[in-house]
């Protein structure tokens, strides 16, 4: 009798063995939890590893007070849902406290976000974070662990990483260093709508192509919102839009889609010419290492 | 091919080769032909193309992935890479070539399936390629492809490359790679140009043989999860005590990932190390209940009896005759940058239980170059050696070369917490 399970069960499965990793061998684990698709992923996961328990761990989501509403909301409805507790660390606070200092009021804030997520870590004393990357988003990250070593400062070194063998994932730190999780670090964005879509996920509802007021603004499309306010001698138009991906308001572009369901969705991934950070990170494009280097600072 | 097939299967090969046999080419071919390489992606590589003042599209920059090695022009971990078809997904272990090569071939090659050895057509077989095949067998891969690259170099001559597969030929019987149950593959090809790596091209016509993607797309990836022993290692118990639900209040589930093997609803079991028996009473990935569970999927099971079951416990069949052992002697492949100290004590992470462990000795060293077996008393970095372990704790194992799940184990140094070996069990005491 010769089997083998599909690619979405495999997937599965494997994230699903990892966090019962983090749990079997971490003290005080938390999940990074935005709100976002690939997060919503890591949510159903830990549902199939701990289910009829509860997680066995909190969920984060670290906030840089910049975030389309309907993404927020989505947020605290699913923590209510799932019965699980959700902290919120906070931008706005690390600025009241110095730690935090802007340049302008209306700078990108996404790359601020490794200081808030540090001081949180040092303040509930986590010894592992569980995040959505995925390795084939960006090249700084094809050669991540899954389980990612970060020094005392939150620093990772790409020379300083542990060789990860067969399924044995070393999660073993010393107080104050810090284990990065990636449970889905090799899926694809096409595994992730091909994931949503059989298990049905609920999403934020900016994944799907609606209405929304536009600038376009040096080849990006830039949504006028109250942190990115239209600017003299723009022309603003409504169109029919989508989000790929959601993170801060100001570093996050959408695209134009008439896709309103997953099924289109997937329809159009599959089709795309352009990768998923390439058309609508406006933060990476600075420079071709601008990810290795936010990743170097502490970011995820 | 960006496929929207929600069944496909996944398959996990490895690349062994330097760059200068073409084997970032041979990666960026892949990726390229089967359109896994977006607009954004090809721009910056054309940019970094004329940076270095080259005039076509250098594919092999596909593959470089960090600021310090694009600077230095070398790879210097495994990186891995994403494709799909109609079939399969696949995952690319891309091991890089130069120093540290036996630590990240034997990393890359871990999760892997198939390796792709990668020869140059104008130089044949090299000290590398040897070292190459050794890892593959000692890794215990199945399939292995040899790619004889560069072939548009040699004008495509038929008759070079059947020398190559026949000298090939002799030297992995030599070694013991051709055993029964591992199938090696020959292809002629030119990554450069793309002949016989998804397209066929038009300058091989006396090969008769699939293409590269071909032998990938038609591997049988299948287990055969009747004839393989169950193993089961639980790696986190479930007890909802602290529910609302006060019918969960006694409920007790074990979960974990079936490392081989076929676990059925009634099925007779036992618990490893304690012995204890009993009979499964429900198999569910997450609400979805089911009959059985199969190799490779994550599960949480509960069973008739209230006996004792925690983390690092292995289920098994009740008529099975593993028993577990404080003691065996294994490949090990060293991977630090410290040496091996026989007077320091060890912890084994093997399936999800931990040990400490002293070694016994160390009984040989191989030179990976001349394959030829030495005496040693100390191992560095990149060292393969045959070592004895002693063990505080019971570990439940089998022979690497029967199980990889269950006969794979890593050394962690225990004042750094760093991964400094990897194993691969050869006899249990």
């Amino acid at each position: 009798m010769k089997e083998k399970i599909s690619h979405l069960d495999w997937l599965e499965s494997e994230a699903i063995h990892i966090m019962r990793e983090v749990a079997g061998q971490c003290a005080n684990p938390v999940l990074l939890f935005s709100g976002g698709k690939d997060s919503l992923c890591l949510l159903r996961i830990a549902e199939k590893a701990f289910r009829p328990g509860r997680f066995p761990f909190p969920l984060m989501h670290i906030d840089t007070g910049h975030n389309y509403p309907e993404v927020i909301n989505f947020r605290d409805k699913k923590a209510n849902e799932l019965g699980e507790r959700l902290i919120v660390a906070s931008l706005e606070d690390s600025m009241k406290k110095g730690t935090i200092v802007l340049k302008q009021d209306d700078e990108p804030r996404n790359k601020y976000q490794s200081i808030t997520l540090l001081e949180a870590i040092e303040e509930h004393e986590f010894d592992c974070c569980i995040g959505g990357a995925r390795r084939d988003e960006e090249k700084a990250r094809a050669k991540e662990r899954i389980m990612s070593f970060r020094d005392e400062f939150g620093q990772w070194d790409p020379k300083n990483q542990r060789p990860e063998l067969w399924n044995l994932y070393n999660a073993k730190v010393h107080r104050g260093e810090n284990i990065r999780a990636f449970p889905i670090s090799n899926w694809t964005e096409m595994d992730v709508w091909q994931y949503i879509e059989r298990e049905e996920l609920e999403l934020p509802s900016i994944y799907f192509a609606h209405k929304r007021d536009i600038v376009k603004r040096s080849g990006a499309i830039v949504p006028i919102t109250n942190v990115t306010p239209v600017r003299p001698g723009e022309v603003v138009e409504n169109i029919t839009v989508r989000f790929r991906t959601v993170g801060d308001i100001t570093c996050t572009a959408p695209v134009i889609s008439e896709a309103d369901t997953v099924e289109k969705i997937i329809m159009e991934t599959a089709s795309t010419v352009i990768t998923e950070r390439g058309e609508t990170r406006l933060d990476d494009q600075v420079s071709e290492a601008s990810m290795e280097q936010r990743k170097k600072e502490g970011y995820f | 091919m960006n496929d929207t097939n929600k069944n496909n299967t996944v398959l996990r090969f490895l690349t062994c080769g330097s760059v200068d046999d073409g084997k970032s080419t041979l990666i960026g071919r892949l990726l390229f032909d089967t359109k896994t390489i977006l607009t954004d992606t090809l721009s910056q590589i054309e940019k970094s193309s004329k940076k270095r003042g080259m005039s076509a599209i250098d594919l092999s920059l596909i593959t470089d992935g960090l600021q310090a090695e694009r600077e230095q022009g070398i790879t210097i971990d495994v990186a891995y890479r994403y494709f799909s078809t109609g079939t399969r997904k696949y995952i690319i272990a891309d091991a890089p070539g130069h120093e540290q090569y036996t630590r990240n071939m034997v990393t890359a090659a871990s999760t892997s399936q198939l390796a792709i050895i990668l020869i140059d057509a104008r130089k044949g077989i090299l000290t590398q390629t040897k070292r190459h095949s050794f890892l593959t067998k000692l890794v215990g891969i199945k399939h292995i492809v040899i790619a004889v690259n560069k072939m548009d170099l040699i004008e495509y001559d038929q008759e070079k490359y059947q020398s190559i597969c026949d000298d090939y030929k002799i030297f992995a019987s030599a070694i013991q790679l051709d055993q029964p149950g591992t199938k090696i593959q020959f292809i002629p090809m030119s990554a450069l140009n793309g002949d016989m790596i998804v397209d066929r091209g038009s300058m091989i016509d006396w090969y008769k043989g699939p293409t590269l993607l071909e032998v990938l797309e038609k591997l049988d990836t299948r287990e055969d999860i009747k004839e393989s022993a169950l193993r089961l290692p639980i790696q986190y118990v479930c007890r909802p005590r602290d529910s609302d639900n006060k019918e969960l209040h006694d409920f007790r589930a074990f979960m974990g990932r079936i490392e081989s093997g076929l676990l059925q609803v009634n099925d007779k079991i036992k618990v490893l190390p304690s012995n204890q028996e009993s009979t499964i009473k429900e198999i569910r990935i997450g609400d979805k209940i089911l009959k059985k569970g199969i190799f490779e999927e994550s599960v949480t099971v509960s069973l008739h009896d209230e006996i004792d079951v925690s983390r690092g416990d292995m289920l098994v069949h009740a008529h099975d005759e593993l028993r577990s052992t404080k003691g065996f002697t294994a490949k090990v492949c060293w991977l630090s940058e410290t040496n091996l100290s026989t007077n320091r004590t060890y912890l084994i992470m093997h399936t999800s239980r931990t040990s400490k462990a002293k070694i016994a000795s160390i009984n040989s060293k191989i030179n990976i170059n001349s394959l030829v077996l030495e005496e040693a008393s100390d191992l560095k970095t990149n060292d393969i050696a045959d070592v004895t372990f002693k063990l505080a704790q019971p570990l439940i194992v089998d022979k690497y070369a029967n199980n990889r799940g269950t006969g794979a184990f890593i050394i962690i140094d225990e004042s750094t917490f760093h991964t400094v070996g990897a194993g691969m069990i050869e006899s249990i005491d």
